[in-house]
């Protein structure tokens, strides 16, 4: 068996005597489409959180590639592979589009400024965005800020990407846009965590899928096992 | 190219200038519109590029007048080595401070800056080797040749400050550092999350902005040969050192020098014609006007300008 790529063990977060999450464990593997669902306020985002070190779990170990990664700040994480979009798009406005590519490219890649940009506008052009490249960034439309969250996520080079409801607010012909930008680069060998309330979405991106209800896991399996599991569907809609 | 030109024929001016026969008045106000100049560029770098509004302005220019009492007093050290080593206190100042302070935000960590005015200030009354409450008076030596007179020579230092303090916050303004600071301002979390080390650009930031401020601090007890706690941790400096860069634009190296030219010397003619006091009014005022109808500052209205945009990318 592969070693897993990410190793989730026991994780537990608390907002004063809230429990956000409470002892989870998950495994994802090397190359997985991985979906990750809850109703609002289930702890989807805090574990991701946890994983990318916007927050520091306060007991359990979080393993990338097998090394332990809880008490490393962020920017180290993403060094070591682990990049992320944001729900609420949070794209460095100040800079054009082109530019907000560059700065992983330069922070995490190590590229040189000639070779930064050469490289994000190859980037932008793959996704779609390249007569974009010199709007500043507070500039684009919901869909083009939503293209740029990943593009940024994906210019640290990631082996493990983490989207955080990239589709949310988005129409069905956009949804079909971010949805096949994910497939292709899952076909790249990038593992993939995919949060998303669009359940059509994440039940066709996904090859296995866990539910958080209230910080705890109360389902893991395929799509089709998981709609027709009674928890996940009291989860949402209620008892 | 363009801009060494124009660093070198800075200085030189200071210099022929300080060596003609202008009035020493002159000397006496533009020395004090120099020290705006890095004061406010040295504000810029934490506060205009990384948006970390810092009100210690004081606190940092204060250390740096007394490290420069402290060492004439003890060894009557020279001048340089008096500018040196108050930079290097006040860069320890400031990494200090960042250490505390810099995991806030936004106006949590404004508010740590102002108290670090007042230990500092509280500090200093009550050592009374360096003057304590009642201040320390000062003989100047003479001026080093080819200036006849000190005040003139300290014009050309504080030029020479100036030049160096705007050839520092250049570099990191174009360099990796620069746009690392601009993604922390835009977003810490998407920052982070993009490679960038936040708290050690925040750290490094705050350590160059402090000792440049302590620099810019230290020829003042030698300025007015007397030194006390009251006049050289005086809130006006945070204030104007704040103001400045927000009237001149925030997002180049250009912004604080314009805007410390212009108040500095509105301040300077206000003293002279009406009073002393109307300072603080001018500065309260334009800083109003700037903000509500000009938010990028005279840069931004400037950008809107042909010319200039082709002259500044």
């Amino acid at each position: 068996m592969v070693p897993p790529l990410l190793q989730i063990r026991g994780v537990s977060k608390h907002f004063g005597g809230f429990a956000a999450l409470s002892e989870v464990s998950l495994e994802v593997a090397p190359g997985e489409r991985f979906g990750l669902i809850g109703p609002n306020g289930s702890g989807k985002t805090t574990l991701i959180n946890c994983v990318s070190g916007a927050l520091r779990n306060e007991s359990g170990s979080i393993a990338f590639d097998g090394a332990e990664i809880s008490r490393l700040p962020a920017y180290q994480r993403t060094r070591r592979g682990i990049a992320r979009s944001f729900q609420i798009p949070r794209p460095f406005k100040s800079m054009s589009v082109l530019e907000n590519l560059v700065v992983p490219l330069g922070y995490v890649v190590g590229l040189g400024d000639t070779d930064a940009h050469a490289e994000a506008l190859r980037m932008l052009e793959t996704i779609g965005l390249a007569d974009k490249a010199a709007t500043p960034s507070n500039r684009l439309s919901q869909v083009e800020l939503r293209k740029l969250e990943l593009a940024r996520a994906m210019a640290a080079r990631p082996r493990l990407l983490i989207s955080d409801e990239a589709m949310a607010g988005l129409a069905g012909n956009e949804v079909d846009e971010v949805l096949k930008i994910l497939f292709d680069l899952n076909a790249t060998g990038i593992t993939i965590i995919m949060i998303e309330h669009i359940m059509q979405a994440v039940m066709r991106f996904s090859q296995r899928v866990i539910c958080l209800d209230a910080g705890r896991i109360i389902c893991e399996g395929t799509p089709a096992g998981i709609v027709k599991n009674p928890d996940v569907q009291r989860a949402y809609l209620g008892a | 190219m363009k801009f060494w030109i124009g660093a070198a024929a800075t200085v030189a001016l200071a210099a022929g200038l300080a060596l003609s026969g202008a009035n020493e008045y002159f000397f006496y106000a533009g020395y004090v519109v120099l020290q705006f100049v890095v004061l406010a560029t040295a504000w810029n770098i934490l506060g205009g590029y990384a948006g970390y509004v810092n009100f210690g302005t004081a606190a940092f220019f204060g250390i740096g007048a007394y490290t420069a009492v402290l060492l004439f007093k003890a060894a009557g050290a020279p001048l340089g080595v008096q500018i040196l080593a108050a930079a290097c206190a006040s860069g320890l100042l400031g990494f200090g401070t960042g250490l505390l302070t810099l995991r806030l935000r936004g106006i949590f960590f404004s508010i740590a800056t102002v108290a670090v005015i007042f230990i500092m200030q509280t500090a200093i009354v009550n050592w009374r080797y360096v003057g304590g409450a009642t201040g320390v008076q000062l003989l100047r030596p003479p001026a080093m040749p080819p200036f006849d007179s000190y005040t003139r020579m300290l014009f050309v230092v504080m030029a020479i400050m100036a030049v160096v303090g705007v050839c520092i916050a250049r570099y990191i303004e174009v360099s990796r550092i620069g746009r690392g600071l601009r993604a922390i301002r835009d977003s810490e979390e998407a920052a982070e999350c993009s490679g960038v080390p936040t708290l050690k650009l925040k750290l490094f930031a705050c350590t160059v902005s402090g000792a440049l401020m302590g620099a810019a601090g230290a020829p003042l007890p030698m300025y007015m040969s007397f030194l006390e706690p009251a006049s050289s941790f005086d809130l006006n400096y945070s204030v104007s050192a704040l103001a400045m860069p927000m009237i001149g634009g925030t997002s180049h190296w250009l912004g604080p020098v314009i805007g410390a030219i212009l108040l500095g010397s509105v301040q300077q003619i206000v003293t002279v014609t009406i009073s002393n006091e109307i300072n603080v009014l001018v500065v309260g005022v334009l800083l109003v006007v700037f903000v509500v109808a000009a938010p990028d500052g005279v840069l931004g209205l400037l950008r809107k300008l042909k010319w200039f945009h082709r002259s500044f990318r």
